[in-house]
């Protein structure tokens, strides 16, 4: 597979009170097609990435607000994937211009999440868990990741401040994103000592309740070639699934479908864990970073944490995660994610990434998870 | 909101109430909850009572839950392996953080879930309490 990223475009990530849904989703869209130097009746196919706007904006049909805010009568449809459904987006416009249906395809992904409570915010999430096995009990996702930390903990020794070198690394390349909700240092004991939201896991290891939209433009290789000659190109794609509920899971300490999903979009891709030369990874809680580097063969199981901890994942160091700052820094609008993640891959890739630029970065993953690991959507990039 | 509507509890209750649960009828793997297809790829169960019995596989708590929980807020949450098998996501009941470990006896018990409403109707459930 090769098909080129020609375009791309984000809004303000954080509290974005001045704009609704369909602004910051209007907002992306326009910039992608801006910087791929479209005009938007040259978008043959729209894929937008949604989860939360049906519960918290009372809006669904999000397929024709993507569309009828370019003036067009195109197919545009939204895909939901949980906090998978960004990447879910990129997949569907990946397999449209493979099957020949179209030769331009833009992919978005909204997510607005600050009009309502927090209770509503967290009851909305739980749909993305068992609604029978998990919600019924009461369980909230920062109590289910909760329940990772600790097992990881108990069965490989890591420890809390191991685990809060993810936030603090994530907030130091926050700092040098614009657009990230949060652009302020924090240190090891800002992490401990926060206040606790589940057992093991504080305040600062939860990304936070963020409005924001992404947008990539995707072209078939010839296409590609001919409007954009710094097209970065998508080489491997691969998605897996695995059980709704986390208790249904043989482990709580491995994400499986990352694993499958890896090994799958990397063959595609024609390459091992040691070509990638950095990630985009899922962290919604900070164990999830660790489980993800894990299950892309980034690091050995039960590493990941002391690799953290001794500072390899800074945007300059030997294995760059998550140099937007992810999703504790950047910020998490759900359906949005996916779609970002791809973004800061292009622009490292690019070399456009600012303060943050990984040097010398030719080959590049994103690891987009849904739920607690019940979807997981690896993609890998090349200059 | 769709918590509040007591059908989609009242199909559940001898699940809930009894923790009964399917066993294959070909290859006799236990499930809890009662699936479609068993891992042998049969569809065939019977149902099956568990004994309530299990250890605490990983615990924390939830400090503020979902609206339909603020009563009970902070709860402690689990999983569960039932010493027959199938693992469970559960609340943990009678007891604080700092009394649970991971590897401790934890045994079924009868609980009240939430209310919907003042005048709604009031959900129940097995939880699980530490064996001490």
């Amino acid at each position: 597979m090769k098909i080129g990223v020609i375009g791309t475009g984000l809004t303000k990530f954080g509290e974005v009170w001045d704009k609704s849904l369909r602004e910051l989703l209007a907002e992306a869209q326009l910039k992608s097609i801006e910087e791929a130097k479209l005009s938007p009746k040259d978008i043959e196919m729209i894929f937008t990435g949604n989860m939360c706007a049906g519960a918290l904006s009372g809006q669904l049909h999000i397929g024709a607000m993507a569309s009828e805010n370019l003036n067009l009568n195109v197919p545009s449809t939204r895909v939901e994937g949980a906090c998978a459904s960004g990447a879910l987006a990129i997949r569907a416009g990946l397999q449209a211009i493979e099957s020949g249906s179209a030769k331009i395809v833009q992919v978005n992904g909204v997510e607005k999440m600050t009009d309502v409570s927090t209770d509503q915010v967290t009851t909305a999430l739980m749909g993305a868990g068992d609604e029978e096995v998990e919600g019924f009990q009461g369980a909230t996702f920062p109590a289910l990741y909760a329940l990772m930390a600790r097992a990881y903990m108990k069965e490989f020794g890591l420890t809390r401040e191991e685990l809060a070198a993810v936030p603090v690394k994530s907030h130091k390349h926050g700092c040098m994103n614009p657009i990230a909700q949060y652009q302020k240092e924090l240190s090891i004991s800002d992490v401990i000592n926060s206040s606790m939201v589940s057992d093991p896991l504080t305040l600062m290891d939860c990304s936070p309740i963020t409005d924001g939209a992404a947008s990539i433009i995707l072209a078939s290789e010839s296409v590609a070639k001919k409007l954009n000659p710094d097209a970065v190109w998508i080489v491997g794609s691969g998605q897996a699934s695995d059980t709704l509920s986390l208790s249904a899971r043989d482990s709580l300490t491995e994400m499986k479908a990352t694993r499958i999903a890896a090994d799958s979009a990397f063959k595609q891709a024609g390459i091992a864990a040691k070509d990638v030369h950095l990630a985009e990874v899922h962290d919604c809680f900070s164990i999830a970073e660790l489980l993800a580097i894990e299950g892309l063969g980034l690091a050995k199981k039960g590493e990941a944490g002391k690799h953290a901890a001794a500072g390899y994942h800074y945007f300059d160091s030997k294995m760059p995660i998550n140099t937007c700052g992810g999703l504790k820094a950047c910020g998490h609008p759900i359906g949005a994610t996916g779609v970002k993640q791809a973004v800061e891959i292009v622009h490292q890739l690019q070399n456009r990434a600012g303060k943050r630029q990984v040097k010398k970065a030719e080959t590049g993953v994103t690891q987009n998870v849904g739920g607690t690991g019940a979807t997981v959507v690896v993609n890998v990039f090349k200059r | 909101m769709f918590r509040s509507t007591p059908i989609i509890r009242w199909r559940k209750y001898d699940e809930r109430y009894s923790l009964v649960g399917a066993k294959c009828a070909k290859c006799g793997m236990l499930h809890y909850p009662r699936v479609a297809l068993c891992a042998c790829d049969s569809s065939k169960f019977s149902p099956h009572k568990f004994n309530g019995e299990g250890t605490l596989i990983s615990f924390t708590d939830v400090g503020s839950g979902p609206e339909a929980f603020a009563e009970h807020s902070p709860y402690c949450l689990g999983i569960v392996q039932l010493s027959e098998g199938p693992k469970i996501t559960t609340q943990l009941s009678d007891c604080k953080l700092e009394d649970l470990s991971i590897g401790m006896k934890v045994i079924a018990t009868f609980r009240k879930f939430y209310t919907s409403g003042e005048k709604g109707a009031i959900h129940y459930g097995t939880k699980f309490t530490p064996k001490w």
